[in-house]
């Protein structure tokens, strides 16, 4: 367990480091979720009532477009000076190096989420009376979902042609489940529906993220090292 | 190159796709209340089954390829699923032309036709990975990996599509196809599964031998460069 968390938590400081002083994606990634917040304003009536009943949806999709571009870096960022090659050849497990990329992209998009999303309900006339403590609960869960498939896939594509369509190419059918559980509680805590029956998808979060980070864990050795 | 081996899958394959016509059009009875259309039916479900087949088989070639570092697994694999990708898309073609008459749309986001449209993008996203990585280890490495994450997110995409249907009813359900079939479109379906488990054979056994020379090129094309 020390081999593991040792090099991760070490990897994970490592890239929150480098983006506190470069702030290259975080401020990107931000500046791309506003004009996906001003282009959502023309698909629909954005002062109608029934924008509370989708603003689950509208936020997640912002969440997914933005985060991808903090993934597609994650991994990118590490081929200059053949810093990955340096990453591998160091004494740290694929699996914790992965750990300490999702962990640090974790991070990462939670700080994007929590920019956008006070923007998001002044512009869609979301009041602030919801349960605020379930929606950290859902943001924290489906972000690691996402996260620790995106991370895998980062690294998967890292050296591919087209590595920038490859990723959401890959990324969002499977993380749909994620995206359809957290747009479900999202739009349930907005309205202010009881949480019980919703359950089901806070389940199917936790279970995701039990399935996919195992998977992930064992065979990301395959991506990193061949 | 065609062999006697050839000949003789193609006219199996073809002697099955007739038998196949004349089951699902001309031997077994229309069905009463949606009539003619039902019979797509016959060609809607089996090129499903098989697509699930394909990617089971892919699937299992992707762990072989992994343990044993074989590129002829990984020819499998690639044979496997892209020949999947084509009864995939068959079963989301000939969907809709059911569903317009009998629902009164073309499309719905009811939970199986959202999971077979998933499958097929993660087919598609599979093909495209692979033309978009030269080295034939690498690529064989990667692409297996990314099944088994395939494999895996399909399931759970489906379980999660029935809860989500669940919640929201959607205007028109799909009409309990196994349930209650009648014995002669019983036999009928068998044997247009039959029919299509065939060709599905047959296109393997091209596809390898495609794989097959495929890697041959690139290698002879490698030796050339290094000259």
């Amino acid at each position: 367990m020390r081999e593991l968390l040792g090099p991760a938590l070490a990897i994970a400081r490592k890239d929150l480091r480098v983006e506190r002083r470069s702030k290259e994606v975080v401020n990107a990634a931000f500046s791309f979720a506003l004009v996906v917040l001003l282009l959502f304003s023309f698909t629909f009536d954005p002062s109608g009532d029934e924008v509370r009943t989708m603003s689950g949806g509208l936020l997640w999709l912002v969440y997914a477009f933005a985060g991808v571009l903090v993934l597609n870096r994650s991994f990118a960022r590490e081929t200059q000076n053949d810093c990955l090659d340096a990453l591998v050849a160091a004494p740290a497990s694929a699996a914790a190096i992965l750990l300490g990329k999702t962990l640090a992209n974790t991070v990462l998009l939670l700080a994007l989420e929590a920019a956008t999303l006070p923007v998001f309900t002044i512009f869609y006339n979301v009041r602030w009376d919801f349960r605020l403590g379930w929606l950290l609960v859902v943001l924290v869960l489906a972000t690691w979902g996402f996260t620790v498939i995106g991370t895998v896939f980062s690294a998967l594509t890292v050296n591919v042609q087209l590595r920038e369509i490859m990723l959401p190419l890959l990324v969002f059918p499977i993380t749909i489940p994620v995206l359809m559980a957290a747009v479900q509680l999202t739009t349930v805590i907005f309205t202010g529906e009881p949480m019980e029956p919703e359950m089901v998808w806070v389940r199917l979060l936790v279970g995701f993220n039990v399935i996919f980070t195992t998977l992930a864990g064992a065979l990301v050795e395959y991506i990193l090292v061949g | 190159m065609k062999s006697h081996a050839d000949l003789a899958w193609g006219a199996a394959t073809a002697a099955a796709m007739v038998g196949a016509l004349y089951l699902a059009f001309v031997w077994v009875p229309t069905e009463a209340s949606m009539g003619i259309v039902q019979r797509i039916f016959y060609f809607h479900m089996p090129p499903f089954v098989v697509a699930v087949v394909a990617i089971i088989v892919g699937m299992a070639a992707s762990v072989r390829y992994l343990a044993t570092r074989n590129l002829d697994w990984d020819d499998w694999a690639l044979a496997s699923i892209e020949v999947g990708l084509v009864f995939d898309t068959m079963n989301l073609i000939t969907g809709p032309f059911w569903a317009k008459p009998v629902w009164g749309i073309w499309w719905t986001w009811d939970a199986r036709l959202t999971s077979a449209f998933v499958l097929w993008l993660m087919f598609v996203g599979y093909l495209i990975l692979r033309r978009a990585i030269e080295e034939p280890g690498q690529r064989a490495a990667l692409s297996a990996v990314v099944t088994m994450f395939q494999f895996v997110g399909a399931i759970i995409v489906y379980m999660a599509n029935r809860w989500w249907r669940t919640q929201h009813p959607q205007p028109v359900l799909a009409g309990g196809e196994g349930s209650g079939l009648a014995p002669e479109m019983r036999v009928a379906l068998l044997g247009c599964l039959a029919a299509f488990l065939v060709l599905y054979l047959c296109l393997m056994r091209l596809r390898l031998r495609l794989a097959r020379l495929g890697r041959e090129v690139e290698g002879l094309r490698r030796t050339v460069h290094s000259l």
